[in-house]
């Protein structure tokens, strides 16, 4: 036994002279130190690191009976479903997991805007946050399309759409994106392309990035202390810390067994999701000739398309909804810069903050809901009411949803900094 | 070889003895090496340009996709007064509308809710600039794709409550009239664009083409 344990250590010490495999285990796992105190909340980020391995492997899989041509496209994805062994829980897996990344991903900012994680000194780790949320964005919508059903064809149309009202050079860009005058062929190709090959590796290499800065920096916790500034003086370890390994993989298996057991109901029990994660009109071949009667995107996009809906033509062209459409993303990468609280927890700031995070929780949501419903759901003003008169119900709401939206970030920087916050401990709580 | 002027503090890159001494940090570059490096660089990002433009060129549609944009004839003989019949041109919708009498005369009484009513933005052809936006006033030839973001509207001619009929877009809920105008307050900025058509005899229409002649 002492033999085998020896051979061991001699095949470690020999990688050890060549690669720094001991010091890297250390840094990233049995000496990162974390706060003690993590809750709920952080299960999130793991399990986003875990649905990016599941999304990688089902879509290699995928690909080995996916054919990217507009003529068979469909077919092949009904072929999966069909034909091939398992064909159907690879693909429900993979158009499931889609969803699931992006519920534990909105879940993940949840938590960086409860406990201020954004805050400094991890400005970077944010910032990389927010580059792969807007990554993962662009490679669910590029995925969608891959189907070739009418929701695929139509949502591309529109979103593509959105790039040509861009002043000057917009109808230009479109068909370039396009690759055509209209969504085709040359379209889907090159949107599988970017799917299966350009974009995983950026997004690899963002999370990459993500855990660098993460672990260059430490780990936030419910508390937004520093746990660095505590250190035993023997040691030189933090005082409120705990190792990532054991403790922190052996509590994220925890999460990753109970999301699992969510994840494979949904996937045997409603992998659809009601038409939320994959829609009815999904299941139609594309007809480039006959929108379906309505038409929304996937749920988890939105909250964005209802402010693009909410924003009236302007001057003649639509671009000012596209713009606030995309300035409802770009603002999540000023939120460091935009919070002048002087603690960074929910648990330490005062009544405004909190309010002003629970408006902009349920405008996110609310917006969600009536990016997926028709523009009629709640009916019309009253004719007699002046100027709303006669206006769809959900129109007014969402508009001033939109704004409450933005308000959360532009008035941050006055009300953060007016709020009565509570003193913050000195130690985890 | 020359000194530079500024070449006077550190001696960098001094090869004295044949061995090379580094610079130090922080030290001055010399002026001679500070051009080089910013001509090198120069040279380089000129050529990763030059190499990038063939794959940004890749993207725009390819020649075949630009030469499949030939022209459709439709029969219109067949479409009964008050119907619309769906053509397909260059991949998209186009429709042709028979409108019955009733249908152009709401044309005049939505004027004022509209947008565009003189059809004054180039959605359409000149010869289709006016009232009815059309050749013959009856027959309302349309690109049926929506100028806001591109879905295909759905026909609503039969009058509804408060409304004279006309189209509606399923995604963003602009809302046309009978001649594809938009009305005002809508997502969508514009009119539906008419296509270039023209009647080769009575009841033929072809899409795509408004050549004098043949």
């Amino acid at each position: 036994m002492s033999r085998i344990v020896a051979a061991g250590q001699g095949l470690v010490d020999w990688v050890d002279e060549r690669f720094p495999l001991v010091s890297t285990w250390k840094y990233h796992m049995s000496e990162y130190y974390a706060p003690k105190n993590f809750n709920f909340w952080y299960y999130f980020g793991s399990l986003a690191m875990i649905v990016l391995v599941l999304q990688i492997v089902t879509g290699i899989f995928l690909t080995m009976n996916y054919k990217p041509d507009a003529l068979t496209a469909f077919g092949s994805v009904e072929y999966i479903m069909r034909d091939v062994s398992g064909g159907w829980f690879i693909r429900y897996m993979h158009s499931t997991g889609a969803s699931m990344f992006f519920v534990v991903v909105y879940l993940h900012m949840m938590r960086a805007l409860l406990y201020g994680s954004y805050r400094k000194p991890r400005e970077l780790l944010w910032i990389f946050g927010c580059m792969i949320y807007l990554a993962l964005m662009a490679e669910a919508f590029m995925g969608y399309l891959l189907p070739w059903g009418q929701m695929s064809y139509w949502g591309a149309q529109v979103i593509v759409n959105l790039f040509s009202s861009v002043p000057f050079i917009g109808p230009e860009l479109s068909v370039w994106i396009r690759g055509d005058f209209l969504v085709s062929d040359a379209t889907l190709n090159r949107f599988f392309a970017l799917h299966v090959i350009a974009l995983p590796l950026v997004l690899v290499g963002l999370v990459f990035l993500h855990l660098v800065a993460l672990h260059e920096v430490g780990s936030n916790n419910p508390d937004g202390i520093e746990i660095k500034k505590n250190k035993d003086p023997v040691t030189g370890k933090p005082v409120d810390g705990i190792p990532f390994f054991p403790y922190y993989i052996v509590k994220d298996l925890i999460g990753i067994v109970v999301f699992f057991m969510v994840f494979f109901a949904i996937l045997f029990f409603g992998p659809e999701m009601g038409g939320y994660f994959l829609e009815y009109n999904n299941f139609l071949p594309a007809d480039p000739l006959q929108t379906p009667a309505h038409i929304a995107p996937v749920w988890y996009f939105t909250p964005f398309y209802a402010m693009l809906r909410a924003v009236p033509a302007m001057f003649g062209s639509q671009f000012a909804g596209v713009a606030v459409m995309g300035a409802g993303v770009i603002i999540l990468f000023f939120l460091p810069w935009l919070d002048r609280s002087p603690v960074k927890s929910i648990r330490y700031k005062g009544p405004i903050f909190r309010s002003a995070l629970a408006i902009f929780v349920v405008s996110f949501l609310v917006l969600g809901y009536l990016g997926v419903a028709t523009t009629d759901v709640w009916g019309k003003m009253p004719e007699i009411l002046p100027i709303i008169g006669g206006i769809e119900v959900a129109t007014i709401v969402s508009r001033v949803l939109t704004i409450a939206y933005f308000a959360f970030f532009l008035a941050m920087p006055w009300y953060s900094r007016i709020d009565k916050c509570k003193p913050e401990p000195e130690r985890l709580t | 070889m020359s000194k530079s002027p500024s070449m006077t503090a550190p001696v960098v890159g001094n090869t004295s003895g044949g061995s090379f001494t580094p610079a130090a940090p922080g030290a001055e570059m010399p002026q001679r090496r500070k051009l080089l490096l910013a001509a090198t660089s120069a040279v380089g990002a000129a050529g990763a340009a030059a190499a990038a433009a063939p794959f940004l060129a890749s993207w725009f549609p390819s020649e075949r996709a630009k030469a499949a944009g030939a022209p459709v004839d439709v029969d219109v003989s067949a479409i009964e007064p008050g119907m619309l019949l769906r053509a397909e041109w260059r991949g998209q919708p186009v429709w042709v509308v028979r409108r019955t009498p009733e249908m152009l005369a709401t044309l005049d009484a939505v004027k004022p809710k509209l947008a565009d009513p003189e059809s004054k933005a180039p959605q359409q052809p000149d010869y289709a600039a006016n009232a009815t936006r059309s050749i013959k006033p009856e027959m309302l030839v349309l690109l049926g794709i929506c100028t806001h973001l591109g879905c295909s509207p759905t026909d609503r001619l039969a009058p509804a409550e408060g409304w004279a009929g006309g189209f509606y877009c399923p995604c963003h809920g602009s809302v046309f009239d009978l001649a594809g105008r938009v009305f005002a307050g809508m997502p969508a900025p514009t009119n539906l664009v008419v296509p270039p058509y023209k009647y080769l005899n009575d009841t033929r229409l072809r899409i795509g083409d408004d050549s004098k002649g043949a």
